[in-house]
């Protein structure tokens, strides 16, 4: 029985110094050559095939691993060494392109992002995104989540046409910084107890998305994109849970993002009630 | 067989500028095998090049000095009209992403930010803090978005359909529907990135196979340059993500085990700054030379940037440094180590993105106009995609309306029978060879054998390694039936290019009897202009590599010694 271990600073500097992958001088490695010693970690993985049917399951595999891995480095050493079937998306292995959203151990994550010698135990459970459709095993179908995020209109609604035009300032440019920093990886559309109950839900990172433009101080749009989201399945529908803040991996706020965008659309009402009744201004 | 005037491969930035700039006359899709915005374009961190000017310090700079920065950095290699074509294009670039929304940091008057890079006279990268390529990637995207432009994503495309000298079409397998299909179009752009993943340690994505230069020599496409891969100095200690340029732009030193600056030595006017060869090899050598830290490594120091600077420019690097070091830059200096980084080679294009095909196009990581040679400037990798992805579109707008090709739906069964067979062939061989062990021979071998340091012995033997591993391909099996997102199928497909590209590199780099920007061979450590200021070119003939040279443009800038 391996003793638990709490992730602490030095172990991570610890483990660092230990790594064995370093010199691009050495002779070339051997697969499976190793001169740390393995640790031996169980990870149980949800497997199912849409096309094929059947029940869904839990599969077991171990793995020795010498030194600091990723649940994502490990996963693609599964499917190399044991088993070519099992599927699971990935592209940047640096937690910038948001391919590899899944559960591990029951916290939505990047698996790349994820070492595995801080876990607290030698065993991992990896599960696909919850409230979105098992395609292949950790795949899941993310077509809704694209559909919601083109409903909104992901784009800037502004016409430039000459450098001077609406310039930015840095100021300007920092307000909607978080908001730019999404990585549409899908995290917290799983983690929204909202969009599991509601599957018209726009979503926290739509939304958040949607206050991206609404704030950028060169957004031109006009009210349609708010009105479309004034309703329980748009922006009314946040419970300010914030799960989407606890799981975002960019530090991402999307609860700030909804509450922006309702204000905006607040505003956006009052302006066309004045409007209409000019008088009783 | 579904069909479109043009298909567009590759959903990173080339692919997606290309797209843009053909919806609006022509009926344009993308096929990419990841959806757009997990393209590796948006893992690029430091910039873009343009002669703005816009920095207090960079009062007379100019799209020429650009180009002259851009030639000397690639060893005089890059041809040269190219070159200045690229740099007077790069201002317009960034007022479109401008007009576009995308948020570039600035500058206190509003305008768009500069910082300075290795091998740049001025500060001329823009930049949007350490996240450029995120940020002009989905910028880019939310454009597709706002076109209605058709995506067909998670589609992998495997093979050219070509006949008489044209490209018919292409087929693809749909990972989503786990079936292999036909497209047929006019014309047909390939944007679908390097080969950084023929190398162990590289910073590039698991999707950076190379997969179109593979497909492209399949067909008999000439490709251009292999043998001159980059080398990022500073990429993390073990796992080889990059750590962007900027950190040096931004003031970051470059420290051995003895807190010495050890640039001084090798680039004492540039330091730090010298481009990225150069640093890289002195990295290199200082490490083999004993004056390296714990692990093989030298150090990144940012900590006098101070807290406020760093969150501000370099936030990605510090959550890079924390999530995968354990480690925060603003208390302690990062451990870095040179990583394979970029393919300055590709499929043989001109100005235009045309090959030898004429109606198949290239356009970025995978193209190889030349505008890079011997050795790429940091911040014109982002350039050259958004130029070329746009020139690409607007030389086939221009050329529709007289283009008669109608693409025969024949040739595209023919090529879909072919592609069967080859996995039937597979399939019967049931677990066989898994592609995987010659994969991983493979990125060990370039990686120790045909790397920063480069000498004949090691380079014979990597060519009969490589060669050996291209005939064991013939035994690769697979036993995944085909269905819904099958990596294996996917991954043996693609392996097959891999190799032949990791032969040519080698054998290109063995050929080559001297050093040239990243090409460094410690048995010829000099340049030699009057035998090799020439481009590599390679194609297959059945399973044979041929190689030949064609001239390079050198008429703006006679070539001169290249000191920093």
């Amino acid at each position: 029985m391996h003793p638990k271990r709490e992730p602490t600073e030095e172990m991570v500097k610890d483990s660092f110094s230990n790594s064995n992958v370093s010199g691009t001088l050495r002779v070339p490695l051997l697969i499976g050559t190793q001169s740390v010693p393995d640790t031996l970690y169980r990870f149980d993985v949800f497997r199912y095939d849409a096309a094929s049917g059947g029940p869904p399951r839990f599969q077991t595999y171990e793995l020795e691993v010498n030194r600091q891995t990723s649940v994502l480095e490990g996963l693609l050493r599964i499917q190399d060494e044991q088993d070519p079937s099992l599927a699971f998306r990935s592209s940047c292995r640096g937690a910038v392109c948001g391919s590899c959203s899944m559960s591990i151990s029951g916290r939505l994550n990047l698996a790349c992002r994820v070492q595995l010698h801080l876990l607290a135990e030698r065993r991992v459970v990896l599960e696909p995104l919850p409230g979105l459709d098992v395609v292949k095993d950790l795949v899941v179908d993310m077509d809704p989540f694209w559909a919601k995020y083109e409903r909104i209109q992901p784009w800037l609604h502004a016409e430039i046409t000459s450098a001077e035009d609406d310039r930015m300032s840095e100021p300007q440019r920092q307000r909607i910084d978080q908001f730019v920093n999404c990585i549409l990886c899908g995290l917290c559309y799983a983690a929204c107890p909202v969009t599991k109950s509601d599957e018209r839900f726009t979503g926290p990172a739509a939304l958040a998305k949607l206050y991206r433009f609404l704030a950028d101080s060169r957004e031109r749009r006009d009210g349609a994109t708010l009105e479309q989201e004034d309703s329980p399945a748009g922006m009314w529908g946040c419970h300010t849970i914030m799960k989407c803040c606890e799981v975002c991996p960019k530090e991402v706020r999307p609860t700030d993002g909804i509450r922006g965008a309702r204000r905006k659309l607040l505003s956006h009402k009052l302006k066309q009630i004045l409007r209409r009744n000019p008088r009783e201004t | 067989m579904t069909e479109h005037d043009v298909l567009v491969v590759g959903g990173g930035l080339a692919g997606l500028r290309a797209a843009v700039g053909l919806a609006d006359q022509c009926d344009v899709a993308v096929l990419s095998k990841v959806h757009p915005v997990r393209s590796h374009s948006g893992a690029a961190q430091g910039g873009l090049n343009a002669a703005l000017g816009n920095a207090p310090q960079a009062g007379d700079d100019s799209p020429e000095k650009h180009a002259f920065d851009t030639i000397k950095g690639s060893d005089y290699l890059a041809d040269q009209v190219a070159v200045l074509q690229m740099c007077r294009l790069a201002p317009q670039v960034v007022r479109e992403f401008e007009g576009w929304g995308a948020p570039f940091s600035r500058f206190d008057s509003g305008a768009v930010a500069q910082r300075p890079f290795g091998g740049g006279g001025f500060p001329r990268t823009c930049y949007a803090a350490d996240r450029t390529g995120h940020v002009l990637l989905h910028t880019l995207y939310e454009q597709l978005v706002c076109r209605g432009i058709k995506v067909y994503d998670e589609l992998a495309v495997t093979r050219i359909a070509v006949a008489d000298g044209r490209c018919h079409g292409l087929v693809a397998y749909d990972l989503k529907r786990g079936r292999f299909e036909t497209f047929a179009a006019k014309f047909c752009v390939f944007a679908t990135g390097g080969y950084g993943r023929a190398y162990r340690n590289s910073t590039n994505a698991l999707i950076n196979t190379g997969s179109g230069i593979g497909m492209a020599l399949a067909a008999g496409i000439a490709v251009k340059d292999l043998e001159f891969v980059q080398f990022h100095p500073t990429t993390l200690l073990g796992t080889n993500i990059l750590i962007t340029e900027g950190s040096r732009g931004e003031g970051g030193y470059l420290v051995n085990r003895a807190g010495e600056r050890f640039m001084a030595r090798y680039a004492p006017q540039a330091m730090e700054l010298a481009p990225r060869d150069i640093v890289a090899r002195s990295i290199q050598t200082e490490i083999n030379e004993g004056r390296g830290c714990e692990g093989g490594c030298v150090h990144l120091d940012l900590r006098h940037l101070g807290k406020t600077r760093i969150v501000e420019r370099l936030p990605g690097i510090r959550q890079i440094c924390i999530d995968f070091a354990g480690l925060d830059p603003v208390q302690e200096p990062i451990p870095i180590q040179p990583g394979q980084h970029y393919s300055m080679g590709g499929i043989d294009t001109d100005v235009r993105g045309r090959t030898s095909i004429d109606n198949f196009y290239a356009a970025g990581e995978c193209a190889c106009v030349s505008v890079h040679g011997a050795n790429r400037l940091g911040g014109n990798s982002l350039l050259d995609t958004l130029v070329f992805g746009r020139l690409v579109a607007e030389d086939i707008n221009a050329r529709r309306g007289e283009f008669s090709f109608k693409p025969q739906e024949a040739v595209l069964r023919r090529c879909l029978a072919e592609q069967t067979a080859q996995l039937e062939s597979m399939f019967a061989r049931g677990k066989g060879l898994p592609h995987y062990q010659l994969r991983e021979s493979l990125r060990a071998v370039l990686a120790e054998q045909v790397g920063i340091f480069r000498h004949e012995s090691a380079m014979t033997q990597a060519v009969e390694q490589i060669g050996g591993l291209r005939q064991q391909y013939a035994a690769v099996g697979c036993c995944t039936p085909l269905g819904p997102f099958n990596f294996e199928v996917l991954q043996a497909l693609e392996l097959e290019g891999l190799l032949c590209v990791g032969e040519i590199i080698a054998k290109g780099a063995l050929a080559r009897q001297e050093s040239r920007g990243s090409h460094f061979r410690t048995d010829y450590p000099v340049r030699n202009d009057a035998q090799w200021l020439k481009h590599t070119l390679a194609r297959l003939d059945g399973s044979q590599i041929s190689f030949s040279y064609t001239e390079v443009d050198t008429s703006q800038h006679a070539p001169q010694a290249r000191t920093y």
